[in-house]
């Protein structure tokens, strides 16, 4: 599975939101620690506004936050957000095809529906969660922010 | 990088808050089980949790674990330790995880999930596995939320008519 690079930096914006509850992040800050433009993070915050999951406060002090509810929000919300058809590059109802090619579509619609699962129940909190169990069991105190 | 404070979950003390209690399954708890499981699944299945309750008092490598509200049935498991099926060293299988519908997001699961859990661990297993229907993506999304992950094994089957 290859997301593109805005999906990415999406998926990355609003887990370090999601992460630091009711605290205004500068948009600088997300795009230096990932590593992308601020113009390209601009654009992909935009998409995140409008979807109502992240919010932007400008002036002194001002900066994103995330405001939708990580137990409910999945990998698949934000996905879909950025890469629209993803779902539906193979004929779901192969009328008309030959009996290979009906079971070569069941088959890619076998791994369709499997990645659609794990990403329809991959929830941001459950990423979270996961992100501090595996530091704590390395002990790797330094990778938790203060 | 995670930040300081980002919510894990905290079953025991949300237990507590919610008035939890988790014990091992009694007959009276299963005459409820039944009539609760009827109700949400529109089908009785009064012999498999009867039977659910004979393993549990003869097999033990089973625990059947119940969790009260304030006194009331609010949910149940099942956990199971099998050795060599399908070819895996031993693990534990949690078999059954069901809350009644009035008393869900209130930590019963997890405090259910928990405890069976510590039952494997108590007996020496440290790999926990279970199995779920693909379009349940609550029910898949809540044993997540505890850190369960896809494992090494893939379920297949086929019409055999």
């Amino acid at each position: 599975m290859k997301l593109q690079q805005g999906t990415i930096c999406a998926i990355l914006a609003v887990l370090h939101m999601a992460s630091r509850p009711n605290q205004q992040i500068p948009a600088s800050e997300i795009a230096e620690i990932y590593g992308v433009s601020q113009h390209h993070l601009a654009k992909v915050l935009r998409t995140l506004s409008l979807a109502g999951i992240v919010e932007s406060t400008r002036g002194p002090g001002g900066g994103c936050s995330f405001i939708g509810d990580a137990r409910k929000i999945t990998l698949y919300d934000i996905i879909r957000l950025f890469e629209s058809g993803w779902f539906s590059a193979y004929p779901g109802e192969p009328h008309g095809q030959t009996d290979v090619a009906e079971e070569l579509y069941r088959v890619v619609g076998e791994v369709d529906r499997h990645t659609a699962a794990t990403l329809q129940s991959v929830t941001l909190q459950t990423i979270i969660n996961n992100a501090l169990r595996t530091a704590r069991r390395r002990g790797h105190k330094a990778m938790v922010a203060e | 990088m995670i930040a300081e404070g980002a919510d894990v979950v905290l079953a025991a003390e949300g237990l507590r808050e919610a008035g939890v209690t988790i014990d091992t399954v009694t007959l009276e708890d299963i005459a409820r089980i039944v009539e609760i499981d009827a109700q949400v699944t529109g089908s009785s299945k009064a012999d498999f949790w009867y039977g659910c309750y004979a393993r549990q008092n003869t097999d033990p490598k089973c625990t059947f674990l119940v969790a009260h509200r304030d006194g009331e049935f609010a949910g149940c498991t099942i956990g199971a330790i099998q050795a060599w099926e399908f070819g895996s060293p031993p693990c534990g299988w949690v078999e059954v995880m069901f809350v009644a519908p009035q008393h869900r997001n209130a930590h019963v699961a997890t405090g259910l999930f928990e405890a069976v859990v510590d039952y494997f661990r108590n007996n020496g297993i440290y790999t926990v596995r279970t199995m779920l229907h693909i379009d349940d993506h609550s029910l898949i999304s809540f044993f997540r939320m505890q850190g369960m992950a896809a494992g090494p094994y893939i379920e297949l089957e086929m019409q055999a008519d």
